[in-house]
């Protein structure tokens, strides 16, 4: 849904174009970027009167001044620090106080679980040690629970023996990381590639991607998965239906484990390439034809460049910043389909932890999941971020 | 982003971003010009929905919704029903999807789960709106750090995962209402919507005719109510349709987890049970139609968005027909120089064929 209506509304890339390009664009380009810092001038205050009275911006239609090189965009970063550390106390704090504003109990579920097993007496001891105890104030508790967090200590998980939650977590994230993570960017990649190219080609034989492309957008994550497993699995016999690895295989540095790893991730991983690549194709495509439309486009082919360079390095460079935010901010939703892709395919990671931890009443594994899976997106929106201002060299100040 | 040149083709669609003054003068034609009726008013609001994908989008959507309001009396059998004479049974006129493994009917089902599907995600997807609107259209209408907090309170939950965060409301629940289910959709959907909303009433706030009313005195509520929503009712109308996309999404996976109770019957309450009782890969009429409903339903919803899209954005849709009508006349919709001289250029591009390096050195 993000990839496709991002590009309806918004700023979107009004005059963008590869600055470092040849003398003929300079002309077109010059003056939306000239005029971008004064039009923004009233509104954002005294970073921007510094630019507006730079020689370099103001009355010239130069495209390579020179004190582009290496300006830090400090204000840029500032604002997405700032971002990163709200929506991470936001996390936190939305974390804290979920079980406490619900009617569950983890205490109680706890002993009810070990029914027979635990006096009632214990019920006081595992307060404290849950960090629920009522007879402290909820401030207090809340204090506690981030000096915890700051110590690295997500408490004690219930339903894997009481063991620490933090431990847990550290056993599943590789297996979670490395497949929704290869899997996400080589579907973002080729949906990319495959969008431009389709744009590129528009009213060919190509836009046949288009239907089907949504079609697989809309589909559920986890029937697609189920379906896969149900004719390439158990039909074909082409890959194992589920697991990380087979019982019997000892995990280790060797050629055996790692191709049986592979195997085993290649059907999960193909899941989510098809499930979510159609997304970024329509993204791409519907930027790409907004772009191609642009002066810029027109003047460069008129020069008489390569149709092949006009392609990448004028309209997909530019079609491609709008897709890079609404990566960064279709990835919650990503993260969301692929944890259930696990459950399916029995996949070691994050999401079946958090479905087991979810049948188990394990709070503080499930408040342990959500936070790490915040912070990975959080990380992978920084990444985001960096790619942005490498790729757009005038980083101005974006939405977020 | 508005392109009036690119409009001459096809004049029934209005120009650009939200402009229903003007698409009620083209699709109204010149009779209805003078006064402003009901009729033509509704038939302008509605223009954004009269293209051939927004058409097909909407009567897939009202045949799922005919389903969903007399699902009593189209299925053939109590969907719960159960009939140990006839397990597992394949497709057949008496079962048109089968039955379960206690009997149950498929088909029967599926009609009272589009029924489940639907109410809980029109609740949501309403609930989700009216807070994108609100926090949009305030965040893009107020200046300063009252505005910027907003935009930063819906990027917070555009970047938080929404389903773990569903999973953990809704499992600290026994068994939660359904209310409190769309109430949890709606709450970790809403972000997008105020995002784009904020975007565009931003554009919208320093357009002339919002300075004008704001000049004569209108009183702020007129200004937001009468100048501004019908300017944003196309990005209103695509954020629901995405926003019932998700939600129905969401619900559908977690009754499929198990996380919402079973008793509420839904499409992914049948998948739910399919996996359960490893029907898997054996009984596909059991888990095939429920998957094939979401993603049709989804289809419908994105087909409703595509023609918003287009609408919104003219260029989406005419960028393929004249690139189609350009082939006709044997040009390459991509040799810039060729749409200056077609007179010329229809010769040149049919001597030189598709080379492409041949073109571009001449």
């Amino acid at each position: 849904m993000s990839a496709d209506t991002s590009t309806t509304v918004g700023p979107g890339p009004d005059s963008r174009n590869p600055e470092n390009e040849a003398v003929g664009v300079q002309a077109a380009v010059a003056p939306g970027l000239g005029a971008a810092p004064i039009v923004a001038a009233p509104v954002s205050g005294a970073q921007s009167d510094a630019v507006q009275f730079d020689p370099t911006l103001v009355g010239t239609t130069a495209t390579k001044a020179e004190r582009g090189g290496s300006r830090v965009p400090w204000r840029f970063i500032g604002g997405r620090v700032l971002f990163y550390a709200f929506t991470a106390f936001a996390a936190i704090s939305i974390n804290f106080f979920i079980p406490r504003m619900m009617k569950g109990d983890a205490v109680q579920a706890y002993m009810a679980q070990s029914r027979g097993l635990l006096q009632p007496s214990a019920e006081k001891a595992l307060r404290i040690q849950f960090g629920l105890d009522n007879s402290t104030s909820l401030w207090q508790q809340y204090w506690h629970y981030w000096g915890m967090l700051l110590h690295g200590d997500l408490g004690i998980s219930i339903s894997s023996g009481m063991a620490p939650v933090s431990e847990v977590i550290g056993a599943a994230l590789p297996w979670t990381l490395s497949l929704v993570g290869i899997a996400t960017i080589i579907s973002f990649v080729v949906g990319t590639i495959v969008g431009a190219v389709v744009g590129w080609r528009r009213g060919g034989r190509l836009d046949f991607l288009v239907p089907v492309t949504t079609f697989l957008g809309t589909v559920p994550y986890f029937w697609l998965g189920l379906i896969f497993i149900a004719v390439f699995a158990s039909l074909l016999g082409w890959f194992p239906a589920g697991h990380a690895y087979e019982l019997g295989v000892t995990p280790g540095f060797n050629l055996d484990f790692i191709s049986e790893v592979i195997s085993h991730a290649a059907l999960p991983a193909l899941t989510i390439v098809i499930a979510s690549v159609g997304g970024w194709v329509l993204g791409m495509r519907n930027m790409m034809l907004t772009v191609l439309d642009e002066d810029y486009i027109t003047v460069a082919q008129a020069k008489g460049m390569p149709d092949r360079r006009v392609l990448w390095r004028y309209a997909a460079r530019n079609a491609v910043l709008p897709q890079i935010q609404s990566f960064a901010l279709a990835l919650g939703f990503i993260v969301g389909g692929t944890l259930v892709m696990e459950m399916v395919f029995s996949y070691p990671g994050i999401g079946l932890l958090l479905l087991n931890a979810t049948n188990a009443k394990d709070y503080a594994l499930m408040q342990g999941i959500f936070l790490v899976l915040v912070l990975a997106v959080l990380v992978a929106n920084i990444l985001a971020d960096i790619a942005y201002a490498i790729l757009d060299p005038r980083v101005r100040e974006t939405e977020a | 982003m508005n392109a009036p040149a690119e409009n001459t083709s096809t004049l029934v669609q209005p120009v650009g971003a939200g402009t229903p003054e003007t698409a009620s003068v083209l699709t109204a034609g010149l009779s209805t010009v003078k006064k402003k009726t009901f009729g033509s008013q509704l038939r302008a609001s509605l223009a954004m929905f009269s293209n051939p994908k927004s058409a097909t989008g909407l009567i897939i959507f009202g045949i799922f919704l005919l389903v969903a309001i007399f699902a009593p009396w189209i299925a053939p059998y109590d969907p719960t029903a159960q009939n140990l004479s006839a397990t597992l049974q394949p497709p057949s006129f008496q079962h048109l999807l089968g039955t379960t493994h206690i009997g149950e009917d498929v088909f029967s089902q599926i009609v009272y789960g589009t029924r489940g599907v639907l109410v809980v995600g029109l609740i949501a997807t309403i609930m989700a709106t009216v807070m994108a609107i609100v926090v949009g259209v305030t965040a893009g209408y107020l200046r300063g750090w009252k505005s910027e907090s907003l935009s930063a309170l819906s990027n917070v939950f555009l970047v938080l995962p929404a389903l773990p965060l569903m999973i953990i409301i809704a499992s600290q629940f026994q068994d939660p209402p359904l209310i409190l289910i769309a109430a949890v959709l709606g709450l970790t959907g809403w972000a997008w919507g105020a995002r784009v909303l904020r975007a565009q009433t931003m554009s919208l706030r320093n357009r002339d005719f919002v300075q004008a009313a704001r000049a004569n005195g209108e009183p702020l509520h007129r200004i937001i109510l009468v100048e501004m929503l019908p300017n944003l009712m196309a990005i209103i109308a695509s954020s629901f349709v995405g926003t019932m996309t998700a939600a129905v999404l969401g619900l559908t996976t977690l009754a499929f987890i198990g996380v919402i109770p079973v008793s509420n019957l839904n499409w992914g309450t049948i998948l739910f049970w399919a996996q359960q009782n490893n029907a898997f890969p054996d009984y596909w009429w059991w888990y095939v139609p429920a998957g094939l409903c979401i993603a049709l339903l989804g289809v419908a919803l994105a087909l409703i968005n595509f023609g918003i899209d287009e609408y919104v954005n003219p260029r989406l849709r005419s960028a393929g027909e004249r690139a189609r009508a350009m082939k006709k006349k044997g040009m390459d919709p991509n040799a810039a120089v060729t749409q200056v001289r077609p007179d010329l250029a229809a010769g040149a591009g049919v001597r030189s064929g598709r080379s492409k390096s041949e073109r571009s050195t001449a």
